[in-house]
């Protein structure tokens, strides 16, 4: 069964709902999202939790309320969704693209679309991408993984656990864990810091008296069969591990919250450029990627901290999308958007000379008191605020009036009051 | 009372025993092979890396050196009938100094001794035109270019898998305790319970060939594991290498690695160190960092943060460093021990060479004129319509069966239809499904499939979700059910 359609949105995601909906705000009809699950929503679903949903509708919702709210609103709009849909390619056809969907109910379904909107999300880092020595048991999972067998299926994977990242689902899992009867013995994190929000280290870590180890890591899984312990050592500055000063953990459960990483195999197929920082595509101001027509937003794009923001900045991508079907790709000077100073990463990778721009930004390590800036290379400063802490788990935003003529860059960074 | 009167009676279901069972099946024989895993290949053999050697590595007078090269001619019709995946892409020794030279040159002659075909010594241009992603240091290498690679499990699951639907016996979960003598043979118990009676047994027990050989009273020769650690890197990478790349051997290892596996991704490794212990499935920090220092010094485009995943295996090492394949003191017991690299390679040779010796010691064999070397459970991936971009066979493949419109892996492109065809096919746990389809190998790691594949092994068998386990009882996934008739 083949189809056209003027936008195809891959993944019903909070990413993908947004866009669809700001798209028919737009006056785009004709659009169709391919969600590959049961039902649209993506990793809201499992995520039980409250605490979404207080900037877009002010008010605090669990991830299925949040992900019903957006449903409600897209049946409303007759938004049409593919349930168990999964896009396996992505082939350029002149103007078009043409994406492949494998769905039991219909077959191999061959859509024509005039633009595309990647909206995968993201996925956990796992063992493998950190390599952690020792055996291969059973009970060594993720976060979300340990997330989806407890909440949608019912099921534990053990009663003593250990959490390796202090990532905010592994800060829920603690919590959701403990609730469930088990005994969350620590988490353990390499990084001076915590990798999660401060108020999920609050909630899910200090009330129930989980001990978090800064400066740590695992060095070991022992156990063939189950997992039977860990053995955990404190980090030296240079992140070597000192198994001297390190202590062993009997657990039968070890999960994982140690970053995510957008999903984007897809993506690549299509040709799309990625930003070796963000694993997301590199994208310009209308967040269109490095092939025309192709559009990214949400965790697909970078890994966001709130399902707030990835609806907003769907919002953005949707209009934008709706302006390409009408005019065309943007004509514009476009200048490039550098990291200067303790920025991990800035994004988009261009903006528009004569229009306004939205920067979303981290920063590499936690720091007090700093201005973040936006300067042009003229020296002009586009942007300055005075900040009391910025930590890397929490995203910064900027909005840019109008870029003036004659910048030929943007260089975003945070500024130390005594380095001034 | 027995739970089977066999012919031959073979211990150990890795490439080998295998082998042997899938060589035997040709005949008028009762047939059974015990493993004690809980499926196919699941001890020594699924770590194996995979290469189908061309054989110049050992001296002719071993039984090495005398099977490698005979197995890997053995190859092109083993896979010809029972389509696992195999493909000769040739291997390259490389050289970066003179001395090194030199001992290709060694390793070529050897070939030469054993019949290796179509070897070359090639100087630096020619090899990096083979291999542009070589370092741009080496001097030389030797090409053999009849060297492969296979899918050990996949290779270890068509030879049983074949075997069985021509009659042989398979029984996994079935660790041998005890053996005794009887006038015409054997009886043999398992830790399980079951009692059977054979004429044979063919010792194919890997790691624990000694122990088995010990319940007879053998006590000629000892296993030593060598453990070797080996980490897939992301199918990203898997442009980087064509062939199999060796460093110049040490006398205990034939170094480290880069392998282009039959799937794809590529693999490094594996390191080799002896070790008392025979569950020591551990890796290390020193490992890696060895394996990736090896590796990068052939090919500096591979980095350790490309791995997805790791894994070690331990080569059974016999007492004497080579193949014990043989009848014993003890009448009807062969051995076939000591099957460390290049036993896979030199396996359907193996086979062969137990055949003859089992006809020796009396075994009468009869054709059996049943036989089909091609008959095996076989279902379509759609992997490889996937990566070609056939999008209209895949179409034929889904309208034929839905179940193929069900992507249940999305990493590896894996459908719910080919995960019912590999537990149906008797693969009851999640590293058995991995294995047989490739569901859960890929960059996530199963992170998103895993539940769905065990729902699936659920509806298909009844095994309770809470017993589903990884490789085998002990290692349940999800052991405590919260709610009686929660959702599954």
């Amino acid at each position: 069964m083949n189809r056209s359609v003027d936008v195809l949105i891959i993944g019903g995601g909070p990413a993908g709902l947004a866009a669809a909906l700001a798209l028919k705000e737009a006056g785009v009809e004709n659009l169709l999202i391919a969600e590959r699950e049961e039902t649209a929503g993506g990793i809201l679903i499992q995520c039980i939790h409250n605490g979404f949903g207080l900037q877009r509708f002010k008010e605090e919702l669990t991830g299925p309320e949040y992900a019903e709210r957006f449903l409600e609103l897209a049946r409303g709009k007759n938004i049409e969704i593919e349930p168990n849909a999964c896009a396996i390619d992505i082939i350029d056809h002149g103007a078009t693209k043409l994406v492949p969907l494998l769905s039991a109910a219909r077959g191999l379904m061959l859509v024509e679309a005039r633009a595309v909107v990647l909206a995968m999300g993201c996925r956990e880092r796992n063992r493998g991408n950190i390599n952690i020595p020792g055996s291969r048991p059973a009970g060594v999972m993720t976060a979300g993984a340990a997330q989806k067998m407890i909440n949608l299926h019912g099921y534990m994977p053990g009663k003593e656990v250990v959490i390796l990242g202090s990532g905010d689902i592994g800060l829920i899992m603690a919590r959701r864990m403990t609730w469930e009867g088990a005994h969350v013995k620590a988490v353990i994190e390499a990084q001076p810091h915590p990798g999660g929000l401060n108020r999920n280290i609050v909630q899910c870590l200090k009330d129930f008296h989980i001990p978090l180890h800064l400066s740590h890591t695992i060095t070991r899984i022992n156990g063939n069969h189950r997992v039977e312990s860990v053995d955990v050592a404190p980090l030296d500055a240079g992140q070597e591990p000192r198994p001297a000063d390190g202590f062993n953990l009997t657990c039968d459960c070890l999960l994982l919250s140690v970053g995510l990483i957008p999903e984007n195999e897809l993506s690549l197929k299509a040709g799309v450029k990625l930003d070796r920082v963000t694993g997301g595509p590199l994208v310009d101001s209308s967040l269109m990627t490095s092939v025309p027509g192709v559009f990214a937003c949400g965790n697909v794009l970078h890994v966001h901290d709130l399902a707030d923001w990835v609806s907003e900045e769907a919002d953005h991508c949707g209009a934008a999308v709706a302006a390409f079907l009408r005019d065309g790709p943007p004509r514009g000077k476009t200048i490039p958007v550098r990291a200067g100073n303790l920025v991990r990463y800035a994004l988009p990778a261009t903006v528009e000379v004569g229009k306004p721009a939205r920067i979303s930004l981290r920063s590499i390590a936690p720091a007090e008191q700093v201005t973040l800036q936006a300067v042009a290379d003229t020296g002009a400063v586009l942007y300055s605020k005075k900040l009391r802490v910025v930590y890397p788990s929490v995203m910064q935003r900027v909005e840019l009036e109008n870029i003036p003529e004659g910048v030929a860059s943007v260089e975003l960074s945070f500024v130390k009051e005594d380095s001034k | 009372m027995t739970d089977g009167k066999f012919d031959v009676l073979i211990v150990g279901a890795g490439v080998a025993g295998a082998a042997v069972a899938r060589r035997l099946s040709r005949y008028r024989l009762d047939v059974a092979v015990l493993e004690k895993e809980v499926d196919v290949s699941f001890g020594v053999s699924k770590a194996n890396s995979g290469i189908v050697h061309a054989g110049f590595h050992d001296v002719p007078e071993t039984l090495k050196g005398k099977l490698c090269q005979t197995g890997n001619r053995m190859f092109s019709q083993l896979h010809e009938e029972l389509d696992f995946p195999f493909e000769r892409h040739g291997e390259l020794m490389v050289a970066f100094d003179e001395d090194e030279l030199r001992t290709l040159q060694t390793y070529h002659r050897r070939g030469l001794q054993n019949h290796v075909p179509f070897m070359e010594m090639l100087g630096p241009d020619r090899v990096l035109e083979l291999e542009p992603n070589l370092n741009p240091d080496i001097v030389g290498a030797l090409h053999a270019p009849t060297a492969g690679v296979v899918c050990p499990y996949e290779y270890c699951f068509a030879l049983i898998g074949n075997a069985v639907k021509n009659g042989v016996k398979l029984f996994t979960s079935q660790k041998v305790t005890w053996i005794g003598r009887t006038d015409d043979g054997f009886r043999v118990e398992t830790e399980a319970g079951l009692k059977f009676k054979t004429r044979f047994v063919v010792n194919a027990a890997g790691l624990h060939a000694d122990e088995i050989a010990k319940l007879v009273g053998l006590t000629d020769f000892k296993i030593i594991p060598r453990k070797g650690e080996e980490y897939l890197l992301d199918r990203r990478v898997g442009s980087l290498v064509r062939k199999v790349l060796f460093p110049v051997p040490t006398p205990s290892s034939k170094g480290m690695l880069v392998i282009p596996t039959v799937d794809g991704p590529v693999m490094v490794g594996p390191t080799a160190e002896n070790i008392d212990r025979r569950d020591d499935f551990s890796t290390t920090r020193e490992g890696l960092k060895q394996v990736f220092a090896h590796a990068q010094r052939m090919v500096p485009a591979i980095r350790s943060s490309d791995a997805i995943t790791s894994f070690v295996g331990l080569r059974p090492v016999a007492t004497g460093d080579d193949f014990i394949i043989g009848p014993t003191k003890v009448p009807g017991f062969i051995n076939v021990a000591g099957i460390q690299s290049p036993g896979l390679t030199a396996s359907p040779a193996i086979a062969e060479l137990v055949k003859d010796i089992l006809l020796k010691e009396g075994l009468r064999l009869e054709e059996n004129p049943a036989y089909d070397p091609r008959a095996r459970d076989k279902f379509v991936k759609i992997r490889g319509l996937v990566e070609v971009r056939d999008f209209a066979a895949l179409g034929q493949v889904v309208a034929a069966d839905p179940d193929y419109g069900k992507l249940v892996c999305r990493c590896e492109n894996v459908t719910e239809a080919e995960i019912r065809a590999a537990v149906r096919a008797g693969h009851h746990t999640l590293d058995g499904v991995k294995f047989a389809t490739r569901a859960g190998t890929g960059r996530c790691q199963g992170g998103f499939c895993g539940s769905r594949v065990m729902r699936i092994i659920h509806e298909e068998t009844g095994i309770p979700i809470e017993q589903i386990s990884k490789k085998g009882p002990g290692s349940e996934i999800t052991p405590i059910p919260l709610l009686k008739g929660g959702r599954r």
